[in-house]
């Protein structure tokens, strides 16, 4: 057994409002399900289940506001433990005593009959390998509800929706799934979509009970990233360190390979520059890190977390996980993925949270230089600018050459100068080296 | 249009018929009339009525009850470099000259690598309507606009009716021309200022916001009837007059559906692989992303039609069927 907590989205975090369940009780989840959907002040995000198990007891209720940490749900996570099972090694003594009412306390005594047996479905055993998603055993069998792979279960809570609905949906980053139809047949039409803007916010403030001025989302987001940056440079002692690369073979290597691929599988220089700073930080751990009351912690994983300003203002900083073991191929892959999505807020918790290192690239349109603050807990923040021509001495003789200007911003409590260097210098080595990349 | 005073004639669809072929026998020597009973009988509708008297034998031409013949020596007269109107009964006697329209007519052009127009002008009665039973009263129209090389023109209105025919006449290319035989009767103005029409445009016959109908022929006095009926209870109705079926002009048909994001096509003719499918597949190839609501169709029952008056009715889109499915379309709209 396990507590559901609401995640920690961000330094900038402190609650969020629960907006709707994925699961009930009794369902079995997966580690990477989304089971639930949560307003932050960024936006509303898909959060994800860490685990495997099956829904015991839900706690929260949609519509509340919740601080971080707070325990939203309890997932079952031995299925195969006998009825006996100890209680939990965390008692319920951690959770806020007034959210749970006395009924719900999480029972270690839980009878087994709840939750099936967990042999593997019959039906599924005998089936060839051609069954591409391999699910683990524990499943739910019973009958009648077939246990879909986590993509047909987004399909089964597909909202019906008129087409015209559906994109309007999209140009204004609704998710269908909070509209309500008007109608008998449950299909989402246009006329539902306008009065769902129209009383978004008098549906929103009968529920939270929450005496705020009254802000814009817009503007919450904005106090939001005032509050991370202020803490951040209040608290922080940066250093900054600048270097320009020649981005001439890196870019040459760039248009030989992509004059291979069809333009959709085409890879952008912002895949390149991910790729190279994840494995220049592999080099370099200790800027791979957080800075906690214990001091530098390294990070195992590299997470890339790439800033994405937002067409509405202000901006999010999803992460691409473990973008060193990555390909080019898969990077861009999940670049487009992750910005689409961003623009349309359907993040997962998952990328928001686990960002170990943070890049800005202004890109084409973008100023030369870019001299970020670092996104707390992390260490460093990785500034592209944007790629011009400029005269370019080699070997005593000058050449025009498309030039990079990186700024690397640094907590100087956690590393010093020379280390900022030593991860520059590997950063253009590997540029100067891309078929390595 | 404007309320100043417009000089305007009083006429029916026959006459107006009427007018333009002989306004078009005035102007052209080589225009002739060519059918069965188009002579001495006035036309089995009554639309050539006094002309022979006017035009003479030479030009007002009865015919043997042979469709393909007749039909066949209209397009070989107009290869000849004469200007044939042939009239053929109604539409399902026109299968017998078929052959003639599909193989000879909407071919020639091509086969002869572009040397022989083919500048034929051939009018016949469609629809129901007239308890003419199973072998009159069909809409075969939409048949016709499978076939490249025609074009297909469906006059709903006086001034269609008045002045679609010189148009055709102008047309370098074989026209077929489909007169819904209960329209005939239809009284009406048409204004004297006018002097010709189009054909290549549909027409928005009525602008509305809520729901695009999409029709023609006979169906168009029936959808702005209906329409009229949903005004009074807030349901604003685009009404589009297609007017012709080929080349079907499909930028006008999306324009509205942008505008009102639902549809209703309303069609005569018999629903399976009928025209209003092709333009039910044309909006969601063009304008998927616009709908709000499925496209939807009224057409007509998939029967013979039947003799008796009532089942007749019942086996054609009909003012209150229309008003009907208006509201069905709309139902989400009334919580």
């Amino acid at each position: 057994m396990s507590e559901y907590k609401m995640p920690s989205l961000g330094a900038d975090m402190e609650d969020a409002i629960l907006i709707e369940w994925k699961v009930k009780e009794g369902d079995s989840v997966q580690n990477g399900d989304i089971i639930a959907e949560i307003e932050t002040v960024k936006g509303d995000i898909d959060v994800e289940v860490f685990e495997d198990g099956v829904v015991e007891k839900i706690i929260a209720q949609p519509g509340q506001k919740l601080p971080v940490g707070t325990v939203l749900a309890y997932i079952k996570t031995d299925i195969s433990s006998s009825p006996k099972e100890a209680p939990d090694e965390q008692p319920p003594k951690e959770i806020p005593p007034v959210e749970i009412p006395p009924v719900s306390d999480p029972p270690p005594t839980i009878p087994p009959v709840e939750i099936p047996s967990p042999a593997p479905d019959p039906i599924r055993e005998p089936s060839p390998p051609e069954i591409t998603p391999v699910k683990d055993p524990i499943r739910k069998p019973t009958p009648p509800e077939v246990v879909l792979p986590m993509t047909s279960i987004n399909e089964k809570n597909r909202p019906r929706a008129s087409p015209l609905a559906r994109k309007m949906a999209q140009n204004l980053g609704i998710d269908l799934q909070q509209i309500k139809s008007s109608n008998e047949s449950g299909v989402i039409h246009k006329v539902d979509i306008e009065s769902f803007i129209k009383n978004k916010s008098k549906n929103l403030k009968p529920v939270i009970q929450v005496k705020e001025p009254q802000e814009s989302k817009k503007n919450k987001m904005r106090s939001a990233i005032a509050a991370a940056m202020s803490k951040s440079n209040r608290e922080i002692p940066h250093y900054y360190l600048e270097t320009s690369i020649d981005m001439k073979i890196a870019l040459d290597w760039l248009r030989k390979e992509n004059s291979k691929r069809s333009i959709s599988d085409r890879v952008l220089p912002a895949a390149l520059l991910i790729k190279a700073t994840a494995l220049a930080l592999a080099e370099v751990p200790n800027l791979n890190a957080y800075w906690t009351n214990e001091g530098l912690q390294q990070k195992e994983n590299i997470n890339i977390g790439f800033t994405i300003s937002l067409r509405q203002g202000g901006l999010v900083i999803p992460a691409i996980q473990k973008a060193n073991q990555k390909t080019l191929d898969v990077l861009m892959e999940e670049l487009s993925d992750i910005i689409q999505r961003a623009r349309t807020a359907k993040l997962r918790s998952s990328e928001l949270t686990t960002g170990t290192v943070t890049i800005t690239n202004v890109g084409e349109r973008g100023a030369e230089k870019v001299f970020g603050i670092i996104y707390p807990p992390q260490v460093a923040l990785i500034g592209f600018g944007k790629i011009i021509e400029k005269p370019w001495a080699i070997n005593g003789l000058l050449g025009i050459r498309p030039v990079l200007s990186v700024t690397l911003a640094a907590d100087h409590r956690a590393t010093d100068g020379i280390i900022g260097s030593r991860f520059l210098e590997k950063l253009n080595q590997l540029l100067q080296n891309p078929h390595q990349l | 249009m404007l309320e100043v005073q417009q000089d305007t004639i009083e006429t029916t669809y026959r006459e107006a018929i009427r007018m333009a072929i002989r306004e078009a026998m005035q102007n052209d020597e080589r225009v002739f009339l060519m059918g069965e009973d188009v002579g001495n009988y006035g036309g089995c509708f009554a639309v050539s009525m006094g002309l022979l008297e006017e035009f003479g034998p030479e030009r007002i031409r009865d015919t043997p009850l042979s469709e393909s013949a007749f039909v066949g020596i209209g397009i070989g007269a107009a290869l000849a470099g004469m200007k044939p109107i042939v009239e053929v009964m109604t539409v399902n006697f026109s299968l017998l000259a078929l052959d003639q329209i599909m193989n000879n007519a909407a071919t020639l052009l091509h086969m002869s690598g572009g040397l022989f127009n083919v500048p034929v002008v051939i009018r016949m009665a469609t629809g129901g309507g007239k308890q003419l039973a199973a072998q009159h009263s069909h809409s075969l129209e939409g048949w016709y606009a499978h076939i490249p090389g025609l074009k297909v023109l469906t006059p709903a209105t006086l001034e269609d009716a008045r002045w679609m025919l010189a148009a055709a006449l102008e047309d370098p290319d074989p026209v077929l021309i489909f007169e819904n035989s209960t329209l005939y009767n239809k009284k009406g103005s048409i204004s004297t200022e006018v002097n010709k029409v189009n054909i290549d445009k549909a027409s928005v016959v009525r602008n509305g916001k809520d729901l695009s109908i999409i029709t023609y022929g006979i169906g168009l006095s029936k959808s702005l009837e209906a329409a009229e009926i949903l005004k009074n209870e807030g349901i604003d109705v685009e009404v589009i007059d297609l007017r012709i079926l080929r080349p079907l002009d499909t930028e006008t048909i999306i324009q509205s559906v942008k505008k009102t994001h639902r549809v209703l096509i309303v069609d005569e003719g018999w629903r399976s692989g009928g025209i209003s499918a092709e333009i039910s597949a044309r909006i969601n190839e063009n304008a998927f992303y616009d709908l709000d609501t499925p496209v939807s169709r009224l057409c007509g029952e998939e029967v013979p039609m039947p003799y008796a008056k009532h089942l007749e009715h019942a086996s054609v889109p009909q003012i209150e069927t229309i008003v009907k499915q208006c509201k069905n379309i709309l139902q989400h709209e009334r919580v």
